[in-house]
């Protein structure tokens, strides 16, 4: 099996005959501020995963989906974390979880893919907007080597466009050998498309090493892999992880936790994983919308319109719960079913990463979030970053 | 790309090694109409739907059995060593007769002389997308397929939507199976006993719809989707011990009166009277026959077969078709083959990892890849067999599909399967899979190759093979 350390060493000492370009596999990009967004797709339960057992109306409308939530701790006596967030409970307790409730995109429908369509492009209409705002984020970060990367086999929405972004995820497939490689690259050298994909494919593989994984269906694993290829200076500066299976229209209780162990114990490895950069790490879990207040016919619940979000790091100014809780009333509810969307969840993604690249909010709002009335929200991180400057030359490892 | 080309790897699923390309492109696609076999001998003796049906009920049943006593279940760590076993046991013959499913299916596609229609089978199968990505239905996405989808592809988009709607994978995937009227006699009758409550679940008629019909912009509104939900309450799987008065659908679905949500309906401002399961069939044909169903599903065809931003015209000649003909898709696929825009040299098509696939093993002729591997492969490239992630079906974007991680692991698959294949042929069968279509750096790279098989994982990796 072919070393791929070795592989673009050799490759290099061929010169132009081969696209694999190592000095930029190696440049420190010129920020050191790191931003995993975590996607869950399916509409994860925003009254799950924060309970309002302050508020009078949740347990009866819940029901017995709510069994046994009153005696869970509670955050700052109203909101209670579902018990399944350990390590997120934890951060929260070290001031380094915010999270923010009965939050919203401007999207009013309940179609998971026009929803989450809108929430990866950005976009006020489903499909009007073609390019990702994370791709978009990446135009507004210094020039320099700041490598965007997605980790699965493809790119999601959110990171397409016109910057490159990598992908990647463990594989069971055995690797090509170098020879091969080295002709395919030569065989895709007239072809644009598929030498900056294969480009992007090595560099990234170059930095996760030898994982040993074969899928990513161990979530610690994939937490600890997700570190791997962020931490240091050649680390990805952006990254999104998808989380799928959130969708609970049936025997919600039993999914739903089995969801947010697997994603609380990614997150856990993850932090843990980052080290000294977590300090430089912004964590955003966001969903595309939340799912009804009532239990439905199937021990279940419905799409609905607001749900939760959080936001995890060394420098988010966490410990608290950011809402305007509409109640749950049904003389409050959003057309009687659904919680109330106070808060615009564009908003809060703009504001977190304008904050944490030191970016003029309005600017992030406009190139992330375009055409929305609400602002960028300020205070969520702790003190505005600076950004800083790319150095010269490139570094070597 | 020559027309020749066009035929084989656009609308076909690749050239076989060693057949000669086909004379007359056109006629080609036309006479494929005749020839395509519904039920051919691979999928023959698979189990079929009412089978896997009985499986999974006799599995919750026991699951429910395994759960007596215990309150409620938040983790698998609590469950306790009866429920492990049910659990395994069902899921463990799942596991195995998908993998031998999932084979079926490569090996039809392999094998097929059939292409284009096969292609609209797998078109359809993920218009009307059911998942192994909800565990519980993976015993029945095999059947779905071969039996709601497969014989239906050359009929009517009336029959292959009731078909595909109201199979108990469909039922089963969207929730549809636990649905009741909450005014039903059946809910009534809990609600006097002091059971627990059961009532509506929206899933299925909303992505009925949004995805199987009108579309999200087909102009329904939220009162239309829980219409229409009451409507189709009543269609469950057959064979419930508490639904005696049950209506066999043949397929291991059934209708029962006593679930159905009483009274008449409105959907879309029109009224049904239907006292029964005529009700959802009602509304599913309206569904079928409406404008902006026309609009979504010649939007979709056009995709498939010219580019992601499909062409209007393309878009309006499907869509004329399809309302002149009331759906009737062989006279769909005709106006596709018949439409210049189809036939545009570029190729602008990202084939997806089943696409890919399929085409290196008709190419290669390679047919020994354990039922294991070939599912594996799949997974590995992006693409598991029946398991997108959402209703929506997998994307039919270059975008979904051209990342980087995904275009190393072609690479890879393509030298594994080069070497399971010892064809030595390789400038020959170049020619033959893209006739008249072949890149000189393609030709060159594959002469320059340091071994046959060097060689033929060369042209698997080629630009050629990567779009169509």
């Amino acid at each position: 099996m072919i070393d791929r350390r070795n592989l673009l060493l050799r490759s290099a000492a061929l010169g132009g005959a081969t696209l694999l370009m190592p000095t930029m596999a190696l440049a420190a990009a010129a920020t050191d501020k790191r931003l995993l967004f975590v996607l869950q797709r399916g509409a994860a339960d925003g009254l799950a995963t924060l309970a309002p057992v302050g508020d009078p109306d949740f347990l009866r409308r819940r029901d017995r989906l709510a069994d046994g939530v009153e005696d869970l701790p509670k955050l700052d006596g109203f909101f209670a974390l579902h018990p399944a967030f350990e390590n997120i409970g934890g951060l929260y307790r070290d001031g380094q979880a915010l999270f923010v409730h009965a939050v919203a995109t401007s999207y009013r429908e309940r179609s998971h893919f026009d929803a989450q369509n809108l929430l990866e492009s950005g976009g006020t209409e489903a499909y009007a907007v073609r390019d990702g705002w994370l791709n978009r984020l990446l135009g507004l970060l210094p020039d320099g080597g700041a490598r965007a990367l997605a980790l699965s086999p493809a790119v999601p929405l959110a990171l397409q466009g016109q910057h490159s972004v990598s992908s990647y995820a463990p594989s069971a497939l055995p690797e090509a050998t170098g020879n091969m490689m080295d002709r395919v690259a030569q065989l895709y050298r007239s072809d644009p498309q598929l030498s900056g994909l294969l480009d992007e494919a090595l560099r990234t593989r170059e930095m996760a090493g030898d994982t040993q994984l074969k899928n990513l269906r161990d979530a610690e694993k994939t937490g600890e892999l997700a570190a791997s290829l962020m931490r240091g200076p050649e680390g990805a500066r952006i990254m999104m992880v998808e989380s799928d299976g959130w969708d609970s229209h049936a025997g919600q209780r039993f999914q739903f936790n089995q969801q947010a162990t697997r994603l609380d114990a990614m997150l856990g490895a993850y932090r843990s994983g980052m080290g000294v950069d977590w300090n430089d790490t912004l964590v955003l879990v966001a969903t595309e919308f939340g799912r009804t207040v009532a239990r439905n016919g199937t021990d279940g619940t419905d799409h609905g319109t607001a749900g939760a979000a959080m936001l995890l790091g060394g420098s988010v100014a966490g410990g608290r719960v950011l809402a305007d809780w509409p109640g749950l009333a049904a003389k409050d509810l959003y057309e009687e079913r659904d919680l109330r969307p106070t808060r615009s969840l564009e908003a809060v993604l703009a504001g977190a990463v304008a904050a944490h690249f030191g970016i003029e909010p309005p600017l992030a709002m406009r190139t992330l979030f375009p055409d929305r009335d609400a602002q960028a929200e300020e205070g969520l991180l702790r003190s505005q970053s600076s950004i800083v400057r790319p150095q010269n030359g490139l570094r070597s490892s | 790309m020559s027309e020749q080309s066009i035929a084989l790897n656009r609308f076909g699923l690749g050239a076989r090694g060693d057949d000669a390309p086909p004379e007359n492109p056109r006629r080609w696609l036309l006479g494929q109409f005749d020839r395509y076999d519904p039920n051919p001998a691979a999928l023959r003796d698979r189990p079929g739907s009412k089978a896997a049906a009985a499986d999974f009920l006799h599995y919750r049943l026991n699951l429910r059995g395994a759960l007596r006593g215990t309150d409620q279940v938040d983790s698998l760590e609590e469950a306790g060593e009866d429920l492990q076993q049910v659990l395994r046991g069902y899921f463990g013959k799942v596991r195995d007769k998908y993998f031998a499913d999932v084979a079926a299916r490569g090996q039809v596609a392999i094998d097929s002389d059939t292409p284009f229609v096969e292609r609209m089978v797998h078109f359809w199968s993920n218009h009307f997308a059911v998942s192994v990505a909800k565990r519980q239905v993976s015993g029945l996405v095999a059947p779905y397929e071969f039996e709601a989808i497969r014989p239906h592809v050359l009929g009517s988009f009336r029959e292959l939507l009731r078909a595909a709607a109201l199979h108990p994978g469909m039922l089963l995937y969207l929730d549809q199976d636990r649905s009741v009227g909450p005014n039903s006699l059946g809910a009534r009758f809990r609600a006097s006993r002091g059971m627990d409550e059961v009532g509506l679940n929206e899933n299925l008629a909303r992505e009925i719809l949004e995805l199987h019909t009108l579309g999200v912009d087909g102009g329904y509104t939220q009162a239309d989707v829980t219409e229409f939900a009451r409507a189709l309450t009543g269609y469950t799987f057959d064979g419930l011990p508490y639904l005696r008065d049950a209506q066999p659908l043949g397929n291991g679905a059934a209708f029962s009166l006593v679930v159905h949500e009483p009274g008449r309906r409105t959907i879309l401002g029109k009224t049904y009277r239907q006292r029964d399961g005529d009700q959802a069939l009602a509304v599913l044909d309206d569904l079928a026959r409406h404008p902006s169903t026309a609009r979504f599903v010649a939007t979709k065809l056009a995709r498939h077969f010219s580019a992601d931003d499909p062409p209007g015209t393309l878009v309006a000649r499907l869509e004329t078709a399809f309302r002149n003909s009331d759906g009737d898709l062989p006279t769909l696929y005709r106006t596709l083959i018949e439409a210049p825009e189809t036939w545009r040299p570029e190729r602008h098509k990202f084939r997806t990892p089943w696409e890919w696939s399929v085409g290196a093993l008709r190419a290669t002729g390679v047919r020994e890849l354990p039922a294991r591997i070939f599912t594996g492969i799949q997974s590995e490239l992006g693409q598991t067999t029946w398991g997108p992630p959402s209703p929506a079906g997998f994307a039919d974007t270059a975008a979904s599909w051209a990342a980087p991680d995904a275009l190393l692991r072609r690479i890879e698959v393509a030298e594994r399967i080069a070497t399971a294949s010892r064809r030595t042929d390789v400038p020959a069968l170049a020619r033959r899979l893209f006739p008249d279509a072949l890149n000189d750096t393609t030709a060159t790279a594959i002469a320059r190759a340091e071994s046959p098989n060097q060689g033929l994982a060369l042209l698997l990796a080629a630009p050629e093979m990567m779009r169509r």
